[in-house]
């Protein structure tokens, strides 16, 4: 039979002596604290616990496991575990993983409860709102302060953002635009066909891409391709003190980043947006000429007449806003991001959230006053 | 030392911290002209956040930072500003502008506050790039220069508008021993030279040593700062085992 690996000894008056022997490796198994507590229960007036050990004795890892986790236990119950009587390459090595241990439970978080995790995620919004309405102010301070020629304005860098905003998207968005036309021409002449009116598909295409379609696929893709960029270029300025740097020296980082970033892409947008207008009736055009047999004269006549003056506005009035959106969702993300590669990450895909759920919404918005003002 | 001169930088009872979490407390100490103060500790016990407070980026708890008299944290934004505009600061990645080349770096501070032309601008990027042994560089990008070559242009940038006050971010980290040495010589030259003031916030023992004239050290357990004085005389002198465990690299006893 093998011999007991743990023996209980209660000779001295509220001791608890306990004789270690046997096999203590990982390899014979982790034993639990199970039989220390049961002995403990039975004996409430123990204060103080001693070991010794058998010369025999085989140990490990697992016996530091053991008697880590007995001295945890013990120190709630306000028993002390004398470690006199163990080896001295054990004594050193549970006195090191205590160390760990205390340093540990200093940083460890105290695990919330749900009431007081929905407050705390309601006070982050609570925060995030009041920090975004912050940047928006700084956003119209430094407006001012460029409008009245005070701020320090780097036109080279702007023309840049601009380049950037324009001619880097303008592939994508001609595709995308013309697909979408193309989508939409085909759509409709599904049941404009029943009633043989299908020359009204330049109607459905032109109105649709002009007042509102163009823009907000415009913005849609201005804000995965510009928006993010810029959230990771100011992210990764923020990660690598470049923000600091700038604040040191008493330039607004607005000022310096922020401003032309806004001002190339409110620039930008429109443009984008006439253009990815023209894109969008071609692809109806091609689809209604090439594919449906309608005279294609007579197709760009119906659209010029369906097409009003005041549709372009409103399109325009659309690719504005998104463009103030995206810009602003991106460099706000970027100057909030945290100072790590994962924090560019993180700031990245949250300005496109941001940007995209703020175009949605403006879109709603502008759509229902222009139903109220009956444009 | 003659008591009646004021001293450049003065910390009075300052706490710092990040919400509720304490990292020092009741830091109080002087930083007269010339000196090269350093501020040592190790990993984590709070150096940079005191760094941060000291050069305008973090408010603290409590206490007072006192530039020539003047307390920082209790300036409007344009007396901040002033303030600001009287030291340079060298970060610890070096922290130069990724979008621009080293010499354009340089000349933005140039640019912002003085009213000097776009040719005596160059002439002054010149000087400084060669005052840290980069002449020529104006043209890289930072992205293509060396971890020695950037931190050697970033302090080139701190000192473009010659700041009475410069603050370096371990200035040694990711530099090989060689470089290491030469920045600490180049330290040593620049505060002889711009007779500024220099405030060193590292763990290095060798340049400790090779640049410090005065210190602090800031201790991780204790939130506070348990030593003062200069580092070589710290080292003779102290008592206690902390501080002489690590300007001495000793073991820790019991390990």
């Amino acid at each position: 039979m093998l011999p007991e690996k743990l023996i209980f000894d209660y000779s001295v008056p509220k001791t608890l002596l306990i004789k270690l022997s046997g096999d203590w490796q990982i390899s014979a198994g982790l034993l639990s604290t199970n039989e220390v507590t049961s002995q403990l229960n039975s004996h409430p007036d123990i204060v103080q616990i001693n070991i010794s050990v058998s010369q025999e004795l085989k140990w490990d890892s697992g016996l530091i496991s053991f008697l880590l986790k007995l001295i945890r236990e013990c120190g709630h119950k306000n028993i002390n575990v004398a470690r006199e009587g163990l080896p001295q390459e054990a004594q050193k090595l549970l006195s090191l993983a205590l160390k760990v241990h205390e340093k540990n439970i200093s940083s460890q978080k105290v695990r919330e409860a749900f009431l007081e995790k929905t407050g705390e995620k309601f006070l982050q919004i609570i925060e995030s709102s009041r920090s975004g309405l912050e940047f928006l102010g700084d956003i119209a301070v430094s407006f001012g302060r460029l409008i009245t020629g005070k701020s320090y304005f780097r036109w080279d860098d702007f023309m840049l953002i601009v380049q950037k905003c324009g001619v880097d998207t303008l592939l994508l968005v001609s595709l995308i635009s013309l697909l979408v036309g193309m989508i939409l021409a085909f759509v409709g002449s599904i049941q404009l066909k029943m009633f043989g009116a299908q020359i009204f598909i330049s109607d459905i295409v032109g109105i649709a891409m002009v007042r509102v379609l163009s823009a907000v696929m415009t913005g849609i893709i201005v804000s995965g391709r510009i928006g993010a960029s810029f959230a990771a270029e100011l992210g990764m300025m923020q990660a690598n003190e470049e923000i600091d740097a700038l604040k040191t020296l008493g330039v607004s980082p607005v000022e310096f980043l922020v401003i032309p970033r806004i001002l190339a892409l409110v620039i930008m947008m429109p443009v984008l947006t006439i253009y990815a207008d023209l894109m969008g009736v071609l692809g109806g055009f091609i689809i209604s000429a090439g594919m449906l047999n309608l005279n294609p004269v007579e197709y760009l006549n119906h659209t010029q007449q369906a097409v009003k003056l005041s549709y372009v506005w409103v399109g325009l009035i659309h690719s504005l806003v998104f463009g103030v959106i995206v810009a602003v969702a991106g460099c706000l993300r970027g100057i909030e991001c945290e100072r790590n590669a994962a924090g560019v990450g993180i700031a990245t895909t949250s300005a496109v959230v941001t940007g995209i759920t703020g175009i949605v919404i403006a879109t709603a918005i502008i759509t229902y006053i222009c139903q109220f003002l009956g444009v | 030392m003659d008591s009646t001169v004021q001293p450049v930088i003065e910390v009075r009872d300052l706490d710092l911290g990040y919400n509720d979490y304490v990292v020092m407390r009741n830091l109080s100490f002087s930083v007269n002209k010339g000196d090269i103060f350093i501020v040592m500790g190790v990993n984590g016990c709070g150096k940079s956040t005191l760094l941060k407070s000291l050069i305008g980026l973090k408010t603290p708890t409590k206490g007072k930072v006192l530039y020539y008299g003047k307390s920082f944290w209790d300036e409007d934004e344009t007396g901040q500003q002033n303030i600001m505009r009287r030291f340079g600061v060298l970060y610890q990645g070096g922290a130069l502008w990724s979008s621009l080349t080293v010499g354009e770096n340089i000349s933005l501070p140039l640019q912002l506050y003085t009213k000097l032309s776009c040719q005596q601008i160059q002439e002054v990027v010149a000087l400084k790039l060669s005052l840290v042994g980069l002449e020529g560089c104006e043209d890289l990008f930072p992205s293509g220069i060396s971890g020695g070559m950037r931190k050697r242009a970033s302090l080139a940038r701190a000192i473009a508008l010659d700041p009475d006050i410069i603050f370096f971010d371990e200035p040694s980290s990711g530099l090989d021993p060689i470089n290491a040495r030469k920045l600490d010589d180049l330290i040593l030259e620049l505060r002889d030279s711009l007779g500024a003031t220099v405030v060193v916030v590292t763990h290095e023992l060798a340049s400790i040593f090779a640049v410090g004239n005065n210190s602090v050290f800031l201790d991780m357990e204790s939130k506070a700062m348990i030593a003062a004085g200069d580092p070589k005389v710290l080292l003779a002198d102290s008592k206690d085992p902390r501080v002489i465990q690590f300007l001495t690299r000793a073991r820790v006893q019991g390990a």
